[in-house]
């Protein structure tokens, strides 16, 4: 279990955390800048808080006003660095070494994390030598080595891309597997948190906007604030206009919802894999199927169909980003609509269907 | 040429030794000093660093003769402290040896704490905080971690000082005097013999500093570049 509950002021930023968190990993989502990374440094005792209280377990590792401080030492906190912090001095087996309390035991317990990390044969290397998985898996065995009782992971993956990336989260999957403790994963990538934390906490500015579930936070965000920071591209400012009706101003669209809009909705978000063809596109088809297909979109999905233009289209490998706003309509910002490839259909773009419809429950009222 | 011979032959090497064994004694005691005063200063708050920083540093900009000078007031012999260090341990400062090592010391001291405290401060802080989080003592990490780390800045420092102690003039001629085979270091016998005219002896003299001074420098250059981790330029 783990309580943080911390003020911090700095450079112009005020910090705020209160949070609470027990059982597996908890992922903080937040922008760079947002003080997660101050969040983590605090727990660990690398920083202090001006005032709060922070305990893991039972144990009391920061309260201000019974003036505990505890030492990082003394905290028991495991940290993964951004760029791990390996010795560049030290071997492999000198880092892991590095960590351990008891001297005696210092050989027996390194040569077990390099088994458990399979870092047999790289012990006498040197950090430099050794690839960026082989030093992930060092700072992963160093910091086991050290028998934590939490463990923080402070942007582990947000200097990879691709490849790496998706095996290094593997392997780190497997790593904190059988890990009895808290995991606190701050990152601002919603992928890497979505992958890992049943649980989240997005924050910004220094505060928690939203906690919850990660469906919660993913499908259904509060605010402005953590729409954005979960990535949906499609925010407008928007204005009640009835019951279960919106104005979106920056696409002059009014839209149906399923959800009854309350007085506190300020904007209107929508994701941009969510929009869909409201009418089939270029491939031949024959005609029973287009007819049956129009049949459908007259019943209850004919709502939220609109003649739209397009005004750009960018081409990824698997998918088709366009840029659309609705026909003859003010719109200040494009609507961004992302459709996946059909690759078995070969590689030809489809036609623009002109038609999309924005479905009412998928949409996501947001608070300031 | 054979003038010259004749010269080598009868030339008195104490100002070589006398300058060697100056320079290797201030150099020890600046690194350990210096690397010690580093420490404390990167530690200490900004007022207290900008304070202490300043005065640590003042050796190295001041003319020499100031520090000759301030060095006369505290350990003459017609001062407290002097007469103190004279009558309870017998040691005596001015006109001796154990002169010419405090005003190297005092001299070069600057470029061993400024070098430590620049090498200290690019180590990255990560590695520091890292050694924390795993448990490890202030003390361990200080020298199994940030000392390695640091250890081009600290050699490069180290040589510097070496060879700015060998060659100290002012404050040392101002402390020590020039007593041949006992305080008189080579850059007081140039000066001694320029003034009399033997413009070969301190040829040689020049030719040997020289030498000394060369070596360091290629030294250092060989050992900073051969820094781990750091990639070396060519071209651009």
């Amino acid at each position: 279990m783990i309580q943080v509950h911390i003020r911090k002021k700095f450079a112009g930023f005020c910090l705020h955390m209160d949070f609470e968190h027990e059982g597996g990993c908890l992922g903080i989502l937040g922008a760079s800048g947002s003080g997660k990374s101050m969040t983590l440094k605090c727990i660990a005792g690398i920083e202090k808080p001006d005032q709060g209280r922070i305990v893991v377990g039972d144990r009391v590792l920061f309260d201000s006003e019974k003036k505990i401080n505890l030492t990082p030492q003394q905290r028991r906190v495991g940290y993964l660095f951004q760029n791990y912090a390996l010795f560049p001095n030290m071997t492999v087996e000198e880092n892991i070494g590095a960590g351990i309390r008891e001297k005696k035991l210092r050989r027996e317990k390194t040569a077990m994390q390099i088994r458990r990390f399979q870092l047999t044969g790289l012990e006498k290397r040197y950090p430099g030598q050794l690839s960026g998985g082989q030093q992930q898996r060092v700072a992963l065995a160093r910091m086991m080595a050290n028998e934590p009782e939490v463990i923080l992971l402070d942007e582990p993956f947000s200097a990879m891309d691709g490849y790496l990336k998706e095996k290094l989260q593997h392997e780190m999957m497997e790593a904190l597997k059988d890990f009895p403790g808290d995991v606190l994963l701050v990152s601002h990538s919603r992928d890497d948190i979505y992958r890992f934390s049943p649980r989240v906490l997005a924050i910004d500015d220094g505060q928690v906007l939203q906690s919850g579930g990660i469906a919660d936070i993913f499908f259904n965000p509060l605010n402005y604030k953590v729409a954005r920071l979960t990535g949906c591209n499609n925010i407008s400012p928007a204005e009640k206009r009835g019951e279960y009706e919106i104005y979106a101003k920056d696409w002059d669209i009014t839209l149906k919802t399923a959800r009854p809009v309350t007085e506190d909705i300020r904007y209107v978000g929508l994701r941009s894999h969510d929009i869909r063809a409201a009418e089939p596109g270029n491939r031949v088809r024959n005609s029973e199927e287009v007819s049956e297909r129009e049949e459908r979109m007259a019943g209850s999905n004919s709502e939220n169909v609109f003649q739209m233009e397009l005004l750009d289209l960018v081409e990824s490998p698997f998918e088709y980003k366009y840029h659309v706003r609705a026909q003859g309509s003010g719109a200040r910002s494009p609507i961004w609509w992302k459709t996946y490839k059909n690759l078995d259909q070969g590689e030809a773009p489809e036609r623009f269907p002109q038609k999309l419809r924005i479905p009412g429950e998928k949409l996501l009222l947001l608070r300031e | 040429m054979s003038e010259w011979l004749d010269i080598l032959g009868d030339l008195d090497f104490s100002p070589l030794f006398i300058s060697l064994k100056t320079g290797v004694v201030a150099t020890a005691i600046s690194f350990f000093l210096g690397i010690f005063a580093a420490r404390k200063v990167i530690k200490a708050g900004p007022k207290v660093k900008a304070a202490v920083d300043g005065l640590l540093t003042l050796p190295m900009v001041l003319p020499p003769t100031v520090a000759g000078f301030l060095l006369l007031l505290i350990f003459s012999r017609r001062r407290p402290i002097g007469i103190f260090l004279f009558e309870n341990f017998d040691i005596k400062v001015v006109q001796s040896w154990l002169g010419c090592v405090v005003a190297a010391t005092v001299i070069a001291f600057p470029l061993m704490y400024r070098n430590a405290r620049a090498a200290f401060e690019q180590v990255d802080p990560n590695l520091v905080y890292a050694g924390r989080t795993l448990g490890m003592k202030e003390r361990e990490i200080f020298w199994r971690v940030v000392v390695p780390n640091a250890g081009p800045g600290i050699v490069s420092g180290t040589i510097l000082t070496f060879a700015r102690a060998l060659g100290e003039y002012g404050a040392t001629s101002m402390l020590a005097g020039n007593i041949p085979g006992k305080t008189g270091t080579i850059s007081q016998k140039i000066a001694m013999v320029i003034q009399d005219g033997d413009y070969v002896t301190a040829g040689i003299w020049v030719l040997i500093v020289t030498t000394i001074a060369f070596v360091i420098i290629a030294a250092m250059n060989l050992v900073s570049s051969r820094s781990k981790g750091m990639k070396q330029i060519k071209r651009w």
